[in-house]
C-alpha cells in the first residue's frame, strides 16, 4: 500500500458505508459529541488521563500470550491470544467506555445511558458510571435479561438502573432503538455511550479509536515476542469492535490477513443467523449504512445467536467498508462449532473464553492446521467465560 | 404548484390551518386504512400522513411502535404503503398524501424504483425520518424531479444554518417537532412553540407543520394559532388500540377526535 489508510472522511463515511442517519432531533447533540471528539482526541491532557486509566484501572497492556499447547495439538500456525478477558470487567468493552465516560465527563454531561447483549457493555459502562458518580441508565433486551442474568444483577450492585426492553425482538437491536429514544429525550444532560463501532458517526470511528490501543499493543508485543509481524488476526464480529480495535493498527500492513468470524447461529443457510457481512445486503440502521439483516421489503430481520453479544443484524460500517475492499475477510461459524470452541480452550490452556470469543477460537480450530509451523495467529481473546456458565450448565443439564 | 403548496395557498386565503391526521398503513388491518383516509377527509382534514410500518421505528414513542407491530403482523410494508395511496386516489384526486418512515426500506427498494412508485401512487410528500438533508441529496433530487416534495423535520434544538438548509432542501411544508422526545410523548407548551416558531420564520418561507404531543381540541386550537398546520398522530392511533375488538368503533373514535379538533381550530 502507499497511501495510508485514513478512513472515515469528515462526515463518518467509509466509502458508501458509515455516514450520519439519524432524525433531525438527535442532530444538534451529534454534532456536539464530534466537535468534543475531534478536540479532545488532540489534548494531550485528556489523553494523558486516558492511559491513566487504561493502565491502572483496566489493567494494561493486557499479555499477549503463546498458546504453544493448543498450537502443537493442532499442529499448524502459533496462536497467540491478546488476553483482553483479563481487563478489569472481564473483556475489551471497557477500554472504549474508559474512553467516552471521560469525554462525558469532560463535556459536562450528568447521566449515562448505553445499550447491552450480553451484559458485558452494560457492566463496563455501569463501572465507569460508578467510579465518575454519573447516574446511569443501561438497555437491555427482555431475552438478554433472561439469558444473562449475572450481568443483570452485576450492573445493579454498580448502581445502574438496567431496564428490560420489550418491544421487537427483545434484543441488542431493541435495546439500542430504546437506548436512542431515551437520549432524543434527554439530550441535554445525557452521554450515550455506544458499544461498537456502530451507530451514526463519530461512533464507530471514536469506538475503534478506543479500541484501537489493544491492536498496538498486540502489533508491538508480536514484534518483540516473535521477532516478526503475525500472517492472520481472527477475531469475532457481532458490531465488531474488538476487530476493528485488534485490526485496526495493522491495515497498512499488506502481509497479515484480517480475519472476522460472525456467528452462524443454526447455519447460514437455515435464516436463523447473525451474520450479515456473509448473508446480509447493505441498508441503513441506527444512524449509519452498512450490511444488515433485512428482507425484501426492508425490514429488519429477527437474528439469533448462541451468544447475546453477537445477537444483532448490524454491523459496523469499517467492516462493510473492510469487506467489500476486500482488505478483510469474513466467515462464520455455527453455534455448535462455537461450543467446540469453547472447549477447545478451556481444556487445552485454561482459559475459558466468552460464547462471543468461542467464536473465534472455533474458527482457529479450522484455520490453523491449514498454516505453517513458523506462521503466527493472534486472536482477540475478547472476553471471559463466567457471564456464560449458567448458559453452558443448562445445556450441559446442570442445575447451578 | 405541487398539490402540497396549492393546499397550503388555498388555506391561506380562507385563513385556514392544516389539520394533518398520521395513521399507520394497515394499521389494525390492510383493509381499514383506506376507507378511513376517505372518512377523514369528510371530517375536514386537508393532508395525510401515511406512516409507513417499520421493524425498527427509533424516533416512536411505544403507541406508533404498536401500530407498526400490528401492521407488520399483517405483512404491511413499503410496497402496500404505496398500493394504499393508490387505492385512495382512484376516487380522491385533491387531498395531499405524505408518506412518513424510515430509510431503510427505500434502501432496498432502491431510490430510483422508490421515486418513481411514489410518484406512480399519487404520494405528494415524502418525510423520511432517519434521513438527514446531508444524506438526502441524491434522493431529493429524484423525488423533486418527479413533482414529489421531499419534507423535513427541525427540532427545538435545529439551529439558524440547519433551518436554512431545510428551507433549501425541503418543499411542501417543514415539520416542527415540538418536542425533545419520541412521538406520542408529554404536552407541548405553547409559549416555547411560539418562540421557536419566530425564529424558524425568519429562515424559511415554507410553511410549518406542527406536530408531537397534539392529543386533543384546545392543543390543536393552540397550536393552529401559532403553525400553519397542526400534525396529530399517536391521539388518532390510541383510539385504534383502544378498540382493538372493533375497527368500526376505532373508525368512529377518530372522526370524532378530528371533527372535533377542526370545529376548535376554525372557531
Amino acid at each position: 500500500m502507499t497511501e495510508k489508510y485514513n478512513m472515515p472522511d469528515a462526515r463518518g463515511h467509509f466509502g458508501v458505508y458509515g455516514g450520519i442517519f439519524v432524525a433531525e432531533t438527535l442532530m444538534p447533540a451529534i454534532e456536539e459529541l464530534n466537535t468534543a471528539y475531534q478536540h479532545y482526541m488532540q489534548d494531550p491532557d485528556f489523553i494523558a488521563e486516558l492511559d491513566k486509566d487504561l493502565q491502572y484501572y483496566v489493567g494494561r497492556p493486557s499479555p499477549l500470550y503463546h498458546a504453544e499447547r493448543w498450537s502443537q495439538k493442532l499442529g499448524g500456525a502459533q496462536i497467540y491470544l491478546k488476553r483482553e478477558d483479563l481487563n478489569h470487567t472481564g473483556s475489551h468493552k471497557i477500554n472504549n467506555t474508559v474512553g467516552q465516560a471521560l469525554l462525558a465527563k469532560r463535556m459536562g454531561k450528568t447521566r449515562i445511558i448505553a445499550e447491552t447483549g450480553a451484559g458485558q457493555h452494560g457492566v463496563a459502562t455501569a463501572t465507569v458510571a460508578a467510579r465518575l458518580g454519573l447516574e446511569c441508565v443501561i438497555y437491555m433486551g427482555a431475552v438478554d435479561v433472561a439469558r444473562q442474568s449475572l450481568n443483570v444483577y452485576r450492573m445493579k450492585l454498580l448502581g445502574a438502573t438496567v431496564v428490560a426492553v420489550e418491544s421487537g425482538s427483545k434484543t441488542l437491536k431493541d435495546a439500542l432503538n430504546e437506548a436512542l429514544r431515551d437520549w432524543v429525550t434527554n439530550i441535554d444532560d445525557t452521554f450515550y455511550i455506544i458499544g461498537t463501532v456502530a451507530g451514526p458517526h463519530p461512533y464507530p470511528a471514536m469506538v475503534r479509536d478506543f479500541q484501537a490501543i489493544l491492536g498496538r499493543e498486540a502489533r508491538a508485543q508480536c514484534l518483540a515476542q516473535a521477532g516478526k509481524l503475525p500472517d492472520a488476526l481472527v477475531a469475532c464480529v457481532g458490531g465488531g469492535s474488538n476487530a476493528m480495535g485488534l485490526f485496526y493498527p495493522f491495515i497498512d500492513d499488506a502481509s497479515v490477513k484480517l480475519i472476522g468470524v460472525e456467528a452462524a447461529g443454526d447455519g447460514v443457510e437455515t435464516g436463523r443467523h447473525s451474520a450479515p457481512l456473509c448473508a446480509g445486503r447493505p441498508g441503513v440502521l441506527h444512524g449509519n449504512r452498512t450490511y444488515l439483516m433485512s428482507d425484501d421489503d426492508g425490514e429488519i430481520i429477527e437474528t439469533h445467536s448462541i451468544s447475546a453479544g453477537l445477537d444483532y443484524p448490524g454491523v459496523g460500517p469499517e467492516h462493510a467498508w473492510l469487506k467489500d475492499s476486500g482488505r478483510a475477510q469474513y466467515v462464520n461459524i455455527t453455534d455448535d462449532e462455537a461450543l467446540g470452541g469453547f472447549y477447545a480452550l478451556t481444556r487445552m490452556e485454561g482459559i475459558i473464553p466468552a460464547l462471543e470469543t468461542s467464536h473465534a477460537t472455533a474458527y482457529i480450530l479450522k484455520l490453523a492446521p491449514t498454516m505453517k509451523k513458523d506462521e503466527i495467529i493472534i486472536v482477540n481473546l475478547s472476553g471471559r467465560g463466567d457471564k456464560d456458565m449458567q448458559t453452558m450448565a443448562k445445556r450441559e443439564g446442570i442445575e447451578l | 404548484m405541487s398539490r402540497l403548496a396549492a393546499t397550503f395557498a388555498e388555506l391561506a386565503q380562507k385563513n385556514r390551518k392544516a389539520l394533518i391526521p398520521f395513521v399507520t398503513a394497515g394499521d389494525p388491518n390492510p383493509q381499514f386504512t383506506v376507507p378511513l383516509m376517505h372518512a377523514m377527509v369528510g371530517a375536514g382534514v386537508d393532508i395525510i400522513e401515511l406512516g409507513v410500518p417499520f421493524s425498527d421505528p427509533m424516533a416512536d414513542g411505544p403507541v406508533i411502535q404498536r401500530a407498526s407491530e400490528r401492521a407488520l403482523a399483517h405483512h404491511q410494508s413499503l410496497r402496500t404503503t404505496l398500493t394504499i395511496a393508490s387505492e385512495f386516489r382512484k376516487t380522491n384526486g385533491h387531498t395531499p398524501i405524505v408518506i412518513m418512515g424510515y430509510l431503510n426500506p427505500v434502501e432496498v427498494m432502491g431510490y430510483e424504483k422508490f421515486a418513481d412508485a411514489v410518484q406512480a401512487a399519487g404520494i405528494d410528500g415524502v418525510l423520511t425520518v432517519d434521513l438527514p438533508p446531508e444524506e438526502a441529496q441524491e434522493c431529493t433530487a429524484l423525488l423533486k424531479s418527479r413533482g414529489v416534495d421531499p419534507i423535513f423535520l427541525l427540532a427545538p434544538n435545529s439551529s439558524a444554518e440547519r433551518i436554512a438548509t431545510m428551507d433549501t432542501i425541503g418543499a411542501g411544508y417543514l415539520y416542527y417537532v415540538s418536542l425533545k422526545g419520541v412521538t406520542g410523548a408529554g404536552h407541548l407548551n405553547a409559549a416555547d412553540v411560539e418562540t421557536k416558531l419566530a425564529e424558524i420564520r425568519e429562515n424559511t418561507k415554507l410553511p410549518i407543520a406542527v406536530g408531537f404531543g397534539v392529543k386533543d381540541a384546545q392543543t390543536a386550537k393552540t397550536i393552529a394559532n401559532l403553525g400553519d398546520g397542526v400534525v396529530v398522530g399517536s391521539a388518532l392511533i390510541s383510539q385504534i388500540e383502544a378498540n382493538l375488538h372493533s375497527p368500526a368503533q376505532a373508525k368512529e373514535a377518530i372522526i370524532d377526535l378530528l371533527t372535533a379538533m377542526r370545529q376548535a381550530m376554525d372557531n
